[in-house]
């Protein structure tokens, strides 16, 4: 197989994967499996898969790290989109299917319902990251400050998380676990920060990237 | 005082006579169908009876069934999962067969019911009601029950008693979900024992001419149509007469969001979403949720001096 085939069918793994929940959700409008209330369960799974994909996006760098696998980080903008994309699709499944656009209503939940108002401002807070993230844009930025625009992902996820983890009833494992993702996926990047500002050769903490020595 | 006026409804305000003199046909075996349905060869054991005779819907209402593949799959029943989808899958592993429901508490002769005696027991019917749950959901469920009243007068409360505490199974073994501590187990409701005598307020046994799906709490529940869906607790095993309002299980856990009393008020937001509008499963478009989830011609009375605006 040839380096470009190989590209190839990575990619187009990638895409089959970022597109599966769309799959999925024709399947189970086949098999029955949306439930009795779909409306209610495609919301739901929407803005679950966007948060899903968020976390897969903050997983990339880390994991091709780990793995020594750098060619990950050639995918990681293409699920930053999709992860939009759900969330973009959660958004507009809750405007106008669940809300028919009763705009009062809408008005009335993202003022009086702290995690509309949070669910609605990681939106807002995501799409500027969508925007940039063309290449014709993101060339006329400087790298800092587009680096960091980008930074504010980190805060989108906490977001999501804190409006999945306000909507629960009663059941919080679900939301909890999400948390703990992002808990340590932010985790992982605050430890690498400390470890590149004060570099100890020699000394440093074991790392995954970089092995402690054996004494 | 409460129990007088509960008093004054005859048997004839609940069932006409015809089939208070049926009550007791109960047909073991062969479906015998008249005037009446019959219900479907049961999930109870075999001391059961097969079928259960009960008198056809009086209450009409204007708005479609919904779908019994619907109503037995699309569940809230923590006790078997928190997923809609849990209670169906799961709920194969109730026990309903033998089944006991203790009354006691302050009554002048508190006893044991036992299910299969129940049913015998009462003047079966079917009554249409809508079910609008709390999260803003309603479904139209044709249930087959008796009045809770029926049952109350038969251990004859005490004038000291305001409230009807009731309580669900709690076996961890049988009811899986209880093992984790989602709510403080048992799941516990109440009433106020003018609510609870309410003709409206109906003990279920079976729905759709069938007896109770497990997923719908069998083999005894509470159905309380002019209040949100948790108020109708499921699968009861004790019934109390008390003197003070009991504690509930959402009040319990969330007290903010969830009240002793919570009667469907559409001018009362749940903190986190409106209740002004509800979806009935099946639709597109949400509908307006009524006032007492429309019962309000016979029940509003007994609220009067209660704030409409408010929590309760």
């Amino acid at each position: 197989m040839t380096r470009q085939t190989k590209d190839r069918l990575i990619s187009a793994l990638v895409w089959l994967l970022c597109v599966m929940p769309l799959l999925l959700f024709v399947w189970q409008g086949f098999t029955g499996g949306l439930t009795a209330n779909p409306i209610e369960y495609i919301l739901r799974e929407l803005g679950l898969w966007g948060l899903r994909f968020l976390c897969i996006t903050l997983a990339i760098s880390p994991l091709a790290k780990l793995l020594k696998m750098p060619v990950l980080m050639r995918y990681r903008r293409r699920v930053g989109l999709w992860a939009f994309a759900y969330v973009a699709l959660h958004l507009i499944m809750y405007v106008a299917v669940d809300q028919q656009f009763g705009w009062s209503f809408i008005i009335e939940d993202i003022v009086k319902r702290p995690y509309i108002t949070i669910g609605m401002a990681a939106f807002v807070l995501l799409v500027p990251l969508a925007i940039t993230s063309a290449n014709r844009i993101r060339r006329k930025m400087r790298v800092r400050s587009w680096r960091r625009l980008h930074q504010l992902i980190y805060l989108i996820a906490v977001m999501g998380v804190v409006h999945y983890l306000l909507l629960v009833k009663a059941d919080i494992r679900s939301p909890l676990i999400y948390g703990g993702i992002v808990a340590v996926l932010l985790g992982w990047r605050l430890v690498m920060r400390f470890r590149v500002a004060r570099p100890r050769p020699g000394s440093g903490a074991p790392s995954l990237d970089r092995p402690a020595r054996s004494l | 005082m409460l129990i007088r006026d509960a008093a004054d409804l005859t048997e004839n305000d609940v069932t006409d006579e015809a089939l208070y003199l049926r009550r007791r046909e109960f047909i073991a075996g062969a479906a015998a169908i008249g005037a009446a349905g019959v219900m479907a060869p049961s999930a109870f054991a075999a001391d059961a009876p097969a079928t259960v005779k009960f008198a056809p819907n009086k209450m009409k209402i204007d708005e479609a069934l919904t779908p019994f593949e619907v109503v037995s799959t699309y569940n809230n029943f923590y006790e078997f999962g928190t997923g809609k989808g849990d209670p169906a899958a799961n709920a194969g592993s109730l026990k309903i067969a033998p089944w006991t429901v203790a009354v006691d508490g302050l009554c002048q002769k508190p006893r044991s019911f036992d299910i299969s005696d129940i049913v015998r027991r009462y003047p079966l019917e079917e009554r249409i009601y809508r079910m609008r749950c709390v999260e803003a959901w309603s479904m139209v469920i044709p249930w087959i029950g008796f009045p809770l009243s029926a049952l109350l007068r038969e251990v004859e409360p005490l004038g000291s008693a305001k409230y009807v505490a009731f309580q669900t199974l709690h076996d961890p073994k049988q009811m899986p979900g209880q093992r984790r501590n989602v709510i403080d187990w048992p799941y516990r409701e109440g009433l106020r024992l003018d609510e609870a005598m309410n003709p409206l307020t109906l003990l279920s046994v079976g729905l759709y001419g069938r007896l109770l799906p497990r997923q719908n709490g069998a083999p005894i529940r509470l159905v309380v149509p002019w209040k949100y869906g948790f108020k109708g607790i499921k699968s009861i095993v004790k019934i109390t007469l008390t003197d003070r309002q009991p504690r509930t299980s959402w009040q319990m856990l969330a007290p903010d969001e969830y009240g002793f009393y919570g009667n469907v008020n559409p001018d009362v937001d749940h903190p986190r979403w409106s209740q002004a509008r509800e979806r009935r499963i099946g639709e597109l478009l949400r509908r307006k949720t009524l006032p007492f989830n429309g019962y309000g011609e016979q029940v509003a009375s007994l609220y009067r001096g209660m704030n409409p605006k408010k929590l309760y």
